[in-house]
């Protein structure tokens, strides 16, 4: 079996595009966030991206919506507010770069379908590992990506499926993955297998039909997938990483309304995130990035 | 179920036309075309309403949408197959365990207590439960058990669920049936030497499965749109082939041609219930008559 030591957070954050920035430097958001701290306009944001001026659906607060429930290690207690994990800890990092002071980030809840359906939306942004594709482009916003992953395999250690070692080997077995993610997608158009791979409304369904042995192996993003084995199902292990080409990796944009005018503020202050080097902070931070997990060969 | 045998059935007529009887259908013809004239003006305002609306063009694009079209019709028709196949075989376990519950339900006399008990712990608790729930618990909860023998499938599951849930509905569906029968009629089984079992299997119950067929067709209609619900267990039935290409491509046309399926099929099944039940309403008339 090839062993690769991946070093995904160079892998995610597209480092080709950003300048190397130095963790160090990245604000401190282990903590609460810190909500007396006066909303700083900075100078490197124009006009039309001062709070004042954005078209939000409240003025005067940003409104970010979440799943219900919100999973680690996204968001940590399934409450965003605390700035903990990395979907919350990156809308304060960009709200605060947008000129928003930690209070005026007001958290909303929408299910997927609420989210995506056409029509005004409740929400300024919605923050759920959105993967950004054509298709779903057509209809919805997407800001630039803020994290960008790929897949893994995670099976219990008595299943014959841990023996894989390329794609062709997963051919045989029952695969799930959780509706509308990257992780089905790559399971129909790259794994192929001879049965139709299983479908389940969240990640925890798709664990209890592991559980309940109705599948042999699930198809989840690698953060996800550290935590899940970590954590949630410590009998289970990841087989490996999935490889994929460059178009194929899994982005993570935060979704808008269509033609939302929101867009060019929120992808500005996130490009200048990645360039500073703080969603690389970040997703050190919350996310399990490095480990001696074998890929998988095509 | 007995399905109609002859086109006969329909609008024979006894007595010759008479003149009051013309009179009455000239003047259904002019109601007919009033019914018509406003029908069209009525649907033509609503389908202009929406069709200039302005967000119409983006629903069109993501709900009527002909390119999606093609790419989702394979998948949600195959599992819409599946709904088919799962509905055909629930629905006749359905009605031969209902009738068990509904006759342990009927059994008389104090001997019989238990069985009754039994039978009334079995309808309530499980008419109380969402049938999701029970969908969950069954396919997710029994295999995981891990009991050896016992089938791990979340289809086999999913259906038992169906079929224990409609089977408590079903069972009171049928003892409503039994309880209209006249009593007189139970009371004469037993004189003649029947036993309680017989009197209901000769006597009660196929007076009583008459009376109560626009009820079952009902659950029939019901059940044919509730098998989608096995979704839950990962399998992928017609409504989930349509969540998946909603999901991946955030566009409704799956959903829309899912429903139309479950129209074609369920339309048909409620035009009839409907004809049945006049049918036998006319026949009752004619025999008190």
């Amino acid at each position: 079996m090839r062993k690769l030591t991946l070093l995904l957070g160079v892998l995610s954050l597209l480092v080709a595009a950003c300048g190397g920035g130095d963790a160090t430097e990245a604000p401190d958001t282990t903590e609460a966030p810190d909500t007396t701290a006066p909303a700083t306009t900075e100078t490197a944001v124009g006009d039309e991206c001062a709070v004042e001026n954005l078209p939000l659906k409240t003025p005067g607060q940003l409104t970010v919506a979440t799943g219900e429930p919100a999973f680690e290690p996204w968001v940590v207690d399934d409450d965003p507010t605390n700035g903990q994990g990395f979907e919350s800890a990156v809308v304060y990092a960009m709200a605060e770069k947008m000129g928003f002071t930690a209070d005026q980030v007001v958290w909303t809840r929408t299910g997927f379908d609420e989210a995506i359906a056409p029509g005004p939306k409740e929400f300024d942004i919605n923050v759920q590992q959105y993967s950004i594709t054509e298709e779903r482009e057509e209809v919805v916003d997407f800001s630039v990506p803020y994290y960008v992953t790929q897949q893994a395999l995670v099976a219990y250690g008595d299943s014959d499926v841990v023996n894989a070692t390329s794609i062709e080997d997963l051919k045989g077995y029952a695969l799930g993955a959780q509706i509308g993610t990257t992780s089905l997608d790559y399971i129909e158009q790259v794994i192929q297998p001879d049965t139709p791979p299983a479908v389940y409304d969240t990640n925890a369904d798709a664990k209890s039909a592991l559980d309940a042995g109705q599948i042999d192996a699930i198809v989840f993003d690698l953060p996800t997938a550290y935590f899940i084995t970590a954590v949630e199902m410590p009998d289970a292990s990841i087989v490996g990483a999935l490889p994929a080409s460059e178009e194929q990796a899994d982005k993570f944009g935060m979704l808008m309304e269509n033609d939302s005018p929101l867009k060019p503020c929120i992808d500005r202050a996130l490009e200048e995130l990645r360039a500073e080097g703080t969603l690389d902070a970040l997703a050190e931070e919350w996310l399990t990035q490095e480990g001696d997990i074998p890929v998988l060969s095509q | 179920m007995t399905w109609p045998s002859a086109p006969s059935a329909f609008g024979r007529r006894r007595d010759p036309e008479s003149g009051s009887r013309r009179r009455a259908r000239e003047e259904g013809a002019r109601g007919a075309l009033i019914a018509f004239i406003s029908t069209v003006v009525f649907f033509g305002l609503a389908l202009w309403a929406i069709l200039t609306s302005e967000a119409w063009p983006q629903v069109q694009r993501q709900f009527f949408n002909p390119e999606a079209f093609v790419e989702v019709w394979p998948a949600v028709l195959s599992g819409f197959w599946l709904d088919i196949r799962m509905f055909l075989g629930a629905e006749v376990l359905i009605l031969f365990f209902a009738l068990l519950v509904a006759m342990a339900r009927s059994l008389r006399g104090p001997a019989f207590f238990p069985i009754r008990a039994l039978a009334v712990i079995f309808i309530d608790l499980i008419r109380g439960i969402p049938i999701i729930l029970l969908i969950l618990i069954l396919g997710f909860g029994v295999p995981a058990l891990q009991l050896s023998g016992v089938p791990r499938s979340p289809l086999f599951w999913g259906i038992a669920a169906l079929v224990i849930s409609y089977s408590a509905y079903t069972a009171e569906v049928y003892r409503a049936g039994i309880d209209s029968v006249p009593e007189s009629q139970r009371m004469s089984a037993r004189s003649l030497g029947l036993t309680q079992i017989q009197t209901l299997r000769y006597v009660l119950i196929p007076q009583a499965v008459r009376n109560v067929i626009p009820a079952l067709l009902n659950g029939f209609v019901s059940l044919q749109k509730d098998v989608s619900l096995v979704f839950v267990l990962g399998v992928r039935e017609g409504v989930r082939e349509a969540q998946i290409f909603n999901a991946r491509t955030f566009n409704y046309t799956g959903y829309i041609v899912a429903a139309t399926l479950f129209l074609i099929v369920s339309i048909p099944v409620a035009r009839f219930t409907d004809w049945y039940t006049e049918r036998d309403r006319r026949r009752r008339q004619a025999m008190s008559a």
